[in-house]
């Protein structure tokens, strides 16, 4: 079957729905995460404020939660900060205005597991909630990853396709492990910039759109199936047929 | 100036000037107590000194020709102008011969130094004092008593008493008065001299306590003008390079800053209304000509893909405006560590690499050692994206081999980070130094995709890390330099 070498976020169909707490004050933005959400097939709760986002998240067993960091009562590192302390585990994103290089630090610290600064778009935190809730059962100590009939081996450090070696740079091994791990999620050309590169900032030019075609002609040249998809308006996924 | 007491002693000058003031008096105090009463001690020491001598000549006249010798010398000695006391008396206290008439009662008792000064009366006297006051007063007689004192006040004296051998006692004295008036002329002097003193410093404080506080007075005057408004006023400046200069030229430089950083939020804020309102309006207008007329499904979507895109890049021009602010405005940050900048340099030509490609621009990096620098890793990254990013745009096309090169190395106690390109350059020198300026977008590269603001935030961040970024003329192209103060301790 031939896949179209392009989707939007909407038609992906994801196998798994998730149970996400939203604690966010701005009651519009709140009821727009809910309803994008909901249209993702997740199911999502919404607490207006920091004291009534921590008793929910302290009672409820939630996938993900996104946690706004500036609210009333209670802000939103000293929910996370609460709830760390109380032994719960549930990755955090955390949404917040402020977007300097500290502030991120600053907020990873206080038990975060991600960090996107508003404004944003939907499809990139969809994208990075996805990708929080598959690391509760992450792929971290798997050493071969496989994604139809592509393999790489985290240890030999080779990559090879329906049985072919196919040669990569270092940095494109990285990238395409990172792709691996998260095969059948959407990842975002920031993502890949962080968590490849490890720079958090927007290039002026799409640089990480010229790294995965040239990735993508490594590993799908000479092979009939697309394997690496471009998400429009989102970013990419590894995909097997 | 016309301050009321109190408001004069609410001034730090005059508190002080009162306390000084207070201080100098106690001194002066102990100073005249101390001065005199070591003369007095020194007179009495040298007036005992003088009698030893005395009794050491009589006691030789006594030697060699007994007590008639003696009387004759005492008799002699009593005569002279200005003499010493002398007495010679027998063994009940008689006096028999000498020049003192009457003494105070047990002076003579007992051998040895007088312990104190006693009064006495010579001969001869009684008759000047009585003539005196009798040529002035006919009444006959103030009461003895009067004169008792009288004499008492005007006659001291200190005497060493001695007993012959044959128990008769004679006496060699000294008047005090001489001592005495010394004391009080000393006294008179010091006194005076610590009057004119404290005089003088009343004065001078007066005079210098007075202009400095005309000098406070204008230099609060001339900051209650600047607080009214006048943002260019500065603090006046006399050209002594006293205290009040340096604090003066401090807080100018301080208002300098600020003066900076207020054109710079000012210039934020006009660029943000010009470049952000042309492209919201862009947005707007593409929104209501979409909405206006029919149009295919295929037409909306496409539109509003346009419209997120668009948005996307006010917020990224945004994200620049508020950190290139940031930077400026000293941003202080408890991250910055040391930086590798070999490092950074592979990572950025290794991210730009397939770019460059795929641009035919070769892309190279020389890099001359290791060097390691204070700093952030992110914002040195970003900064050196945005130069590479410009070079690569700037050099497609415009060359026969378009090339980047980016090298660093320690030049003449710097670190620098070079990126060359082999374009068209920026030829003009004032186009090259207004590059760097937010929101610039030289006429050539108003075609180029980007906000204007690359530069701006490279020039920014190495402001933030203590170092500079300049645009040399490149042969051909353009050269940007990024230079890092070297520390010798790492």
């Amino acid at each position: 079957m031939q896949m179209p070498a392009t989707q939007t976020s909407s038609e992906i169909a994801y196998n798994g729905s998730m149970k996400i707490l939203v604690i966010e004050d701005d009651r519009e933005a709140a009821d727009y995460l809910q309803k994008a959400f909901t249209e993702a097939g997740h199911t999502a709760h919404v607490a207006g404020d920091g004291e009534t986002g921590f008793a929910l998240a302290d009672a409820g067993d939630y996938d993900v939660m996104v946690i706004d960091r500036m609210m009333p009562r209670r802000d939103g590192l000293s929910v996370i900060a609460g709830l760390r302390s109380r032994g719960n585990t549930t990755p955090v994103l955390i949404l917040s205005a402020l977007g300097e290089v500290d502030d991120r630090v600053t907020g990873l610290r206080a038990g975060g597991d991600d960090y996107l600064t508003k404004p944003y778009a939907f499809s990139e935190l969809l994208a990075r909630v996805e990708v929080l809730n598959r690391r509760a059962s992450a792929k971290e100590a798997e050493t071969v990853y496989r994604v139809g009939d592509l393999e790489l081996d985290r240890l030999s450090h080779s990559v090879r396709r329906a049985s072919r070696e196919i040669t990569l740079q270092p940095r494109e091994f990285r990238l395409l492990e990172y792709l691996m791990r998260h095969a059948g999620q959407v990842v975002t050309r920031t993502m890949l910039l962080e968590n490849v590169w490890d720079y958090h900032f927007d290039p002026q030019t799409n640089v990480i759109d010229v790294h995965v075609s040239r990735l993508r002609g490594k590993i799908e040249k000479g092979f009939d199936k697309p394997i690496l998809h471009t998400v429009r308006g989102a970013g990419y996924m590894l995909k097997g047929g | 100036m016309a301050l009321s007491v109190p408001a004069i002693m609410k001034t730090t000058a005059a508190r002080l000037s009162a306390l000084y003031l207070l201080l100098f008096a106690l001194c002066a105090v102990l100073l005249v107590f101390y001065m005199t009463s070591l003369s007095a001690r020194m007179l009495t020491a040298q007036t005992q000194d003088t009698i030893n001598d005395e009794v050491l000549g009589l006691a030789r006249a006594y030697k060699k020709g007994g007590l008639p010798l003696l009387v004759r010398v005492v008799e002699n000695r009593s005569r002279q102008p200005g003499a010493n006391l002398y007495l010679i008396a027998d063994a009940n206290g008689q006096i028999l011969t000498g020049n003192v008439q009457a003494l105070e009662p047990g002076v003579i008792d007992t051998e040895g130094w007088t312990t104190e000064p006693f009064s006495y009366k010579r001969f001869g006297e009684g008759e000047l004092d009585r003539l005196r006051s009798g040529a002035s007063d006919t009444t006959p007689s103030p009461s003895d008593d009067a004169a008792q004192t009288e004499g008492e006040k005007g006659h001291n004296a200190i005497a060493l008493v001695l007993r012959l051998p044959n128990q008769m006692i004679l006496l060699v004295g000294r008047d005090l008065g001489e001592p005495e008036r010394f004391r009080a002329v000393i006294k008179r002097s010091l006194m005076l001299a610590l009057g004119m003193m404290g005089l003088g410093g009343l004065l001078i404080w007066f005079f210098v306590g007075h202009a400095a506080l005309k000098r406070i007075d204008s230099v609060s005057d001339a900051s209650r003008r600047i607080m009214g408004g006048d943002l260019s006023g500065r603090l006046p400046v006399t050209g002594a390079g006293d205290e009040f200069d340096r604090l003066s030229e401090n807080l100018n430089s301080m208002l300098a800053r600020i003066a900076t950083l207020n054109e710079g939020l000012k210039q934020v804020s006009d660029n943000i209304a010009h470049d952000l309102k042309t492209p919201l309006t862009r947005l707007r207008n593409r929104a209501e000509a979409t909405l206006s007329g029919k149009h295919k499904t295929s037409d909306y979507r496409q539109a509003l893909e346009g419209t997120i895109t668009e948005s996307d890049q006010l917020i990224k021009t945004f994200n620049a405006i508020l950190m290139i602010s940031r930077l400026e405005a000293g941003y202080s940050t408890e991250h910055t560590n040391k930086v590798d900048l070999a490092a950074a340099v592979h990572d950025v030509v290794e991210l730009y690499e397939p770019v460059a490609e795929e641009a035919g621009v070769l892309l190279e990096a020389e890099v001359n050692g290791a060097f390691l620098v204070d700093g952030n890793r992110e914002l040195i990254g970003q900064a050196l994206s945005n130069i590479v990013d410009n070079a690569i745009k700037y050099s497609a096309g415009s060359a026969a081999e378009p090339a980047v090169r980016v090298t660093l190395g320690r030049v003449s106690g710097e670190i620098r980070l070079t990126v060359a390109d082999n374009g068209q350059g920026i030829p003009d020198d004032a186009d090259r130094a207004r590059a760097t300026e937010r929101f610039v977008r030289l006429e050539k590269s108003r075609s180029q995709p980007g906000s204007g603001l690359g530069l701006s935030l490279a020039k920014a961040v190495m402001t933030f890390h203590y170092g500079r970024l300049d645009l040399l003329p490149g042969n051909p192209g353009l050269s940007v330099v990024m230079s890092f103060p070297t520390r010798e301790d790492h």
